[in-house]
């Protein structure tokens, strides 16, 4: 193998092939991006008020607890499709009363119980993160999680 | 030390290790809340420990590449850095960085996309501190000997920095959110902190064994050409439940296992140099750690990444507590104990003393690795158990997680261990002044056979 590997050919390899794997890397990701826009995201509009949930959900570093499509912290339920396990995936205003019922009454204070912390929101900040977890409940994630538990 | 400013590194990797006791302590106070769910909950919730917690493990694994970059690159480039000055103003800004978070954290104001959650002015500020860098090591690497170690760590260092942009990038759909955030995650610990630590490990492997330059280099790219041959079309493993195609399943589940390759290599790199090296280095430590970060890594990464790789295995088991253990002892094999490696090897002799204390610091290992390997065993076993009745049974998040009340107590035990171990490791970094256990006398005929 030392005659036939030289450092400077395995050094060439290196270079080459990584730009091969950089070019069909960036290719897919195009694509990709185009079938999330089009097609996996398309099923309900990315409206202002999604927007605004999304910097809500941000703004208090939700991620640090749960788990949303399965990323984030482990410490919390997953909440990629918390509006179908309520019921409230068709229902908008549903979805509104459910969530705020749930923000308002944390934390419960039971001694034993991981606590969710008690957060500041506007009602119509309140309705925008609603939205927003409908808004990410519709994504098709390939049927991911494998039940209503999530 | 050849290079009078190498000793910039010594201040690098002070402010590391102040971070990395930070680091855990707080991933302690985390796994004290899953015990006792009531602690700190109105004045600190556990989201914002949780910050804490990872955001100073990025950050102190990444002062400690800057300075093992100061320390390495003077000494294959043949001459002085060049600017002492800029490197100490780069780390300035990365302290006042790195505070300014923590501080605004404990006031409630950050980000939400995980690790990323830096306010928008510390993430400048990080922006400027690593142009800073790389015009700093790059002025000093164009100017002198170009080896491949460095060759390989400059690659790594610029691409890990370029990679960075994507820090800025939150689009409002979420499903572009999360592909373009594993551009940085996935990117850095797959693939160019891969090239990094290939470099950082061929280094010490040249300083430590004796082993011919021209054997050590050969390897190193044939490493990082699996690191990133497998690692890039591998970020598919992330790709198969956020909205993305269904044909990540396939690349990523066939690249990503290819991911092992690079893990497997530098662990075979590692003994086999040692094998043939001729050199008995006094630096024990150094090379226990080295040896041991390179065996820690393909085991946290290379088996545990692989458990759960697969997509088939992944749907039942992402984002479980298999994923934190898997997590937990990647980093730890890979990249903090490299660094605790780097740190063992320089720090005798930026502070031009001899290595010893050797006896310590090796406890620390022992007592560091066995902790961070017990808490991967326990987490496993809860992931396993979470991953059955939750996602094949179908009971409710917290019901299941009231069972696993056991596995979080060891877990917490670990941890103590850990934090132990680290306070052991810095304690005999800085304050040790003399050999503990006397060393035998030295063999000179090192031929003579054992019995
Ligand atoms: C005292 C020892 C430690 C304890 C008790 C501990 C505990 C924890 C806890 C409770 C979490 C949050 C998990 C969740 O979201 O539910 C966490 C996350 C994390 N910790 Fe630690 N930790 C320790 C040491 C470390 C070390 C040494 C490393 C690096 C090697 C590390 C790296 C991480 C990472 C990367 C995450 C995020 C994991 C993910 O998102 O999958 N921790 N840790
Ligand atoms: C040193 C290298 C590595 C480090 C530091 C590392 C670290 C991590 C961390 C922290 C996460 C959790 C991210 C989150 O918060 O969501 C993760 C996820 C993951 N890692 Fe790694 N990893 C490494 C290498 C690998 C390798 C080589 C493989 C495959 C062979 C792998 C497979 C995975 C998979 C499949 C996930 C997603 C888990 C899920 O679905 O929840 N990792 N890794
Ligand atoms: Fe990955």
């Amino acid at each position: 193998m030392s005659e036939l590997l030289t450092k400077s050919r395995a050094r060439n390899v290196f270079y080459g092939g990584s730009i091969f794997f950089v070019v069909v890397f960036v290719a897919l990701t195009a694509q990709s991006h185009r079938h999330i826009v089009d097609k996996a995201t398309a099923g309900m509009p990315l409206t202002e008020e999604v927007r605004l949930g999304k910097h809500v959900w941000e703004r208090n570093s939700c991620i640090n607890c749960h788990t949303l499509h399965g990323e984030g912290a482990y410490f919390a339920p997953e909440v990629g499709n918390v509006m179908t396990r309520w019921g409230a995936q068709d229902d908008p205003e549903l979805a509104y009363e459910m969530l705020d019922g749930w923000m308002q009454a944390q934390p419960s204070g039971i001694e034993g119980r991981r606590q969710m912390p008690h957060f500041e929101i506007t009602e119509e900040e309140m309705r925008a993160l609603a939205e927003f977890l409908r808004w990410a409940d519709q994504t098709d994630t390939q049927n991911w999680p494998p039940n209503d538990a999530g | 030390m050849k290079y009078q400013s190498q000793k910039v590194a010594y201040a690098y990797f002070l402010v590391a290790m102040a971070l990395f006791g930070i680091q855990v302590l707080g991933g302690l106070l985390a796994g004290w809340i899953y015990v006792s769910p009531n602690t700190l909950s109105e004045v600190l919730p556990f989201n914002v420990i949780r910050m804490i917690h990872t955001n100073a493990l990025i950050v102190w694994l990444l002062l400690g590449f800057f300075g093992a970059a100061y320390y390495l690159v003077p000494e294959e480039s043949e001459r002085e850095i060049f600017s002492v000055k800029l490197a100490y103003i780069q780390l300035a800004i990365l302290v006042v960085g790195t505070l300014g978070a923590v501080g605004s954290y404990l006031v409630g104001i950050h980000g939400g996309r995980e690790f990323l959650e830096q306010p928008l002015w510390v993430k400048f500020g990080i922006l400027v501190a690593a142009v800073i860098f790389l015009v700093n090591v790059s002025l000093t690497f164009l100017a002198g000997r170009k080896t491949a170690i460095t060759n390989i760590l400059m690659m790594g260092l610029w691409l890990l920095c370029l990679l960075w942009v994507f820090a800025f990038i939150n689009p409002d759909n979420l499903s572009l959110d999360k592909m373009y955030w594993w551009m940085v995650v996935h990117l850095w610990v797959e693939a160019t902190w891969e090239l990094v630590m290939a470099a950082i490990l061929g280094f010490l492997m040249l300083k430590l064994t004796g082993v011919d330059r021209e054997v050590i280099e050969k390897w190193l790219y044939v490493i990082v050409a699996t690191a990133l041959f497998s690692g890039i079309l591998g970020t598919g493993h992330h790709f198969y439940w956020i909205g993305t195609p269904g044909y990540w399943q396939w690349i990523g589940s066939i690249f990503s296992t290819f991911e092992v390759v690079p893990f497997f290599a530098m662990m075979s790199f590692a003994f086999v140099m040692v094998w043939k090296g001729r050199k008995n280095h006094p630096n024990k430590a150094a090379l226990l750690w080295s040896l041991g970060s390179s065996t820690v890594a393909f085991f946290g990464a290379g088996v545990w990444g692989f458990l759960h790789t697969l997509h088939g295995v992944n749907f039942y088991t992402h984002g479980t507590q298999i994923t934190a253990a898997h997590g937990h002892l990647a980093f730890y094999g890979a990249y903090v104990a490299l660094n605790l490696a780097m740190f063992s090897y320089a720090m005798p002799l930026l502070r031009n003393r001899a290595p010893y204390n050797q006896v310590l610091n090796m406890a620390s290992f022992w007592l560091m690795t066995g902790g961070m390997a017990f808490m991967t065993f326990t987490l496993t076993f809860a992931g396993t158990i979470q991953t059955h009745m939750q996602r094949i049974v179908g009971d409710y998040y917290m019901d299941v997680q009231d069972q696993l009340g056991l596995f979080y107590l060891m877990r917490f035990g670990s941890g103590v261990a850990v934090v132990l171990g680290a306070i052991l490791f810095i304690y005999s970094m800085l304050v040790v002044r003399r050999e503990v256990v006397k060393p035998g006398p030295v063999i000179k005929d090192a031929a003579i056979p054992g019995e």
